[in-house]
């Protein structure tokens, strides 16, 4: 128990030190933590029509959002599988990182789902005993397999910390079983995800069956595109080094399922054009537009273009070696699958309207706040976590070390 | 085409009289005398935290029981689970806070279905003439949002598709095809003519019918299998014993996946507290039908039930002049319906996506 209070306070008073880099980085993020508070507030008292959404397109950034960051938090797997059953050495070392940035996600997943409810205040009703749990519901599903991931990695991740702040060794008996449910939980959160767009035959667009498979390969092209960075950045800033085999075997895994988004988006567009029976029309006013409506073209097209245009450097050897360069393609296939989750599947899923009427999506100011401060708050979170995981592992917080000498 | 004269057209004027079975309104204050404490506590071990929260707000006569009523109506259970003690004291709570809200007497009926009734609805679409008057008799009697100010304070459940005859031309034969070696693999030579569903409803003509167009009205299908009770996450929408599909406005969270789920696009969302003037509002209510709603829940069409519990015919049937409109019990053989259904060529919308609606379209 004392080794536990210790622990908090440590682990607090490591997190809290920092140069004026790391508190210009939380402050700027709390400005946008704030804003979006106010945007927030603004929602829940005149209602959501401060956002861009309407009868017609019931959904619109927040949702898109959501069904991305699921996937980020799924893309932790692209560590953590390597590392316990391949036993990788380079990614077994960072894997805890990973577990902390799948928490932050799935952090970011929850207030998002605040965000696009109508009632925040009732979010109750589908707790028992309080509430209500619909089983045939997949966003009941959807909330069950979210929540289980969150505590399953705050669990292995916090064990894992705790262990290494402690000296005792880790019980594998629990701990390795525990990270292969993990493992395929990850892939379930997102697959639920994908059933909760998919299984609505009112919208053509989001009704096949390919959607599991092309979200778990944009995950994990968009989640491992995001961990590259994150790694760099904690190259550059911190003393902890991550190993190159870690960021060239993610860089991998980016490229394969990178490759195996577009050729799913490319089938569609062939399957869905070629017969151009009415329930292409969502996909064709993403391509082209429909009744001179344009909204989404531009979307679709630059991300596209981000998308085969990482691919095609991740090609070239001197993108994937040169660790400078490598943000560039990490960068661009991550914009790419945001865009491409939200305006190109989210939003066509809305237009036309199931009685066929198109209509145009033009997100409000406060769905773009509200919009980046909740990716402000993950941010902030992830720093939090990472900066802890990081002190822990290089030893600078330690049970009875430095920090507890300095008291 | 004129409207028959003898229909009613201001539903809220004649409601006191015709009404079959009076609606259970009553006035709230009184009805707080009947609701004593002791009662609530014979009721024993059922007391949950919101019959304590109504209780406290019902007697509590001071200037706070406002907000205590509201309170109190956050942590109620969701209707179908209530017991009707339960049921009984939501109503008072509603009927108090919505004769405040109002100024006049508002009822809220908590009419169950009747045994041996299943609702059914027929919509001739060979008489239709697009005059819309059922859009405008639903949202008076239904009390809808009908602001103006914004886009999204105005919501209507029914939709009247307008669709153009199209024809085909000599003049467009040649347009577009052959192509190529010359071989017609298509033709340009249409207009499109009996395209269903292309959501042109937004029509202002001086007169209707038009020449040019065909009408499809459209609104909750009541389906039998309804895609939106599937996926909603809190059950607060159910399919009814007498048919509708209907909603828990306290229950809902607001999440629209129902609005995702729904192939016709029955159901809307209030992005906003609904725009409900005084004097415009209908006092009689149903519980699960058109009480007013708040911000931030779906509601949608469910078939008139503060009337058609009572032997009533829906706002919509009843205004229309042309008698397109056909509603009854469709397991009562003698019943317009019925007989429509034995009698006419029926189809149903979107009939590939086994919903089952027991609305039916049909023509002479």
């Amino acid at each position: 128990m004392q080794q536990l209070i210790s622990f908090t306070t440590d682990y607090t008073r490591y997190v809290l030190k920092g140069g004026t880099k790391f508190y210009a980085w939380m402050g700027s993020l709390a400005v946008l933590i704030v804003g979006m508070m106010y945007v927030f507030y603004l929602q829940n008292t005149d209602g959501l029509i401060v956002t861009g959404m309407t009868s017609q397109i019931s959904d619109g950034l927040y949702l898109a959002n959501l069904v991305f960051l699921v996937g980020v938090a799924a893309g932790a797997v692209t560590i953590v599988f390597p590392a316990y059953v391949y036993h990788h050495e380079g990614m077994h070392k960072v894997a805890v990182l990973g577990e902390m940035l799948a928490i932050s996600a799935v952090i970011m997943v929850m207030v998002f789902v605040f965000a696009h409810m109508g009632r925040p205040d009732r979010l109750w009703h589908m707790i028992p005993p309080w509430g209500i749990y619909s089983f045939s519901s997949m966003l009941g599903w959807d909330v069950m397999v979210l929540n289980g991931y969150l505590i399953l990695n705050f669990i292995c991740g916090f064990y894992y910390l705790w262990c290494k702040y402690s000296g005792n060794p880790i019980n594998k008996k629990w701990f390795i079983p525990l990270v292969y449910v993990a493992i395929v939980w990850a892939l379930s959160i997102h697959t639920v995800t994908a059933f909760l767009m998919a299984n609505n035959p009112a919208r053509p667009m989001w009704f096949h069956s390919m959607m599991p498979i092309r979200f778990i390969v944009t995950a994990f092209a968009a989640g491992p595109s995001l961990i590259i960075l994150i790694f760099l950045v904690i190259r550059k800033n911190t003393k902890f080094w991550v190993d190159d085999s870690a960021i060239k075997l993610l860089t991998t895994i980016v490229q394969f399922c990178l490759g195996i988004a577009i050729f799913l988006t490319l089938s569609e567009v062939v399957v869905e054009l070629y017969a151009r029976t009415e329930h292409a029309n969502g996909l064709y006013y993403l391509m082209f537009g429909l009744h001179g409506l344009t909204g989404l073209v531009p979307w679709f097209w630059s991300s596209l273009v981000l998308m085969v245009g990482a691919f095609i450097l991740f090609l070239i050897p001197r993108f994937r070696n040169d660790f400078k360069l490598l943000t560039i393609p990490c960068a661009m296939a991550f914009v790419g699958i945001w865009i491409e989750k939200g305006m190109g599947l989210i939003v066509p899923g809305y237009i036309p309207s199931p009685i066929g009427e198109v209509t145009e999506y033009h997100p409000s100011f406060v769905e773009w706040l509200l919009v980046l401060g909740i990716w402000a708050f993950g941010f902030f979170i992830l720093t939090i976590l990472l900066k802890g995981a990081i002190g822990i592992m290089l030893g600078e917080v330690k049970f009875g070390g430095p920090a507890v000498a300095a008291k | 085409m004129t409207p028959n004269e003898t229909l009613p057209t201001d539903p809220a004027k004649e409601q006191s009289s015709e009404c079959p079975v009076p609606p259970m309104s009553a006035d709230p204050a009184a009805n707080v005398l009947k609701t004593s404490r002791r009662d609530f506590l014979k009721s024993g071990g059922a007391l949950s935290l919101s019959s304590l929260m109504g209780t406290a707000a019902l007697m509590s006569q001071s200037g706070d029981a406002e907000a205590a009523v509201e309170w109190a109506e956050h942590f109620q259970k969701n209707y179908r689970l209530m017991t009707p003690a339960e049921k009984a004291e939501a109503r008072l709570r509603l009927e108090k806070r919505y004769s405040d809200e109002y100024g006049k007497k508002v009822s809220v009926d908590t009419t169950e279905a009747q045994p041996g009734v299943l609702m059914g609805y027929a919509l001739n679409i060979r008489k239709c003439i697009g005059c819309r008057r059922c859009v405008h008799a639903c949202v008076a009697e239904n009390n809808q949002s009908r602001g103006t100010k914004r886009p999204g304070e105005k919501i209507e459940w029914i939709q009247v598709l307008r669709m153009e005859r199209g024809k085909f031309e000599q003049e467009k034969m040649n347009h577009g095809y052959p192509e190529g070696l010359g071989i017609q693999v298509g033709g340009n030579a249409y207009t499109p003519a009996g395209a269903v569903l292309e959501g042109q409803y937004h029509y202002n003509p001086e007169k209707v019918p038009e020449a040019d167009a065909t009408y499809m009205p459209i609104a909750c299908m009541q389906c039998e299998k309804p895609p939106c009770v599937k996926v909603c996450p809190v059950r607060t929408t159910y399919r009814e014993a007498d048919g509708p599909v209907v909603i828990d406005y306290n229950w809902c969270i607001g999440c629209k996946m129902c609005m995702n789920a729904c192939p016709y696009w029955a159901r809307r969302f209030n992005l906003t507290t609904p725009v409900l003037p005084k004097e415009e509002m209908n006092p009689v209510t149903h519980y699960l039908g058109n009480r007013p709603r708040m911000r931030g829940v779906v509601e949608k069409c469910h078939w008139c039930l503060q009337r058609t519990r009572h032997d009533r015919y829906p706002a919509c049937v009843e205004v229309c002049p042309v008698g397109a409109r056909k509603f009854g019990n469709l397991l009562d053989p003698e019943s317009e319906v019925s007989k429509i259904l034995e009698r006419k060529n029926v189809f149903r919308l979107k009939a590939e996506l086994n919903t089952f609606p027991k609305f039916f379209y049909f023509y002479d």
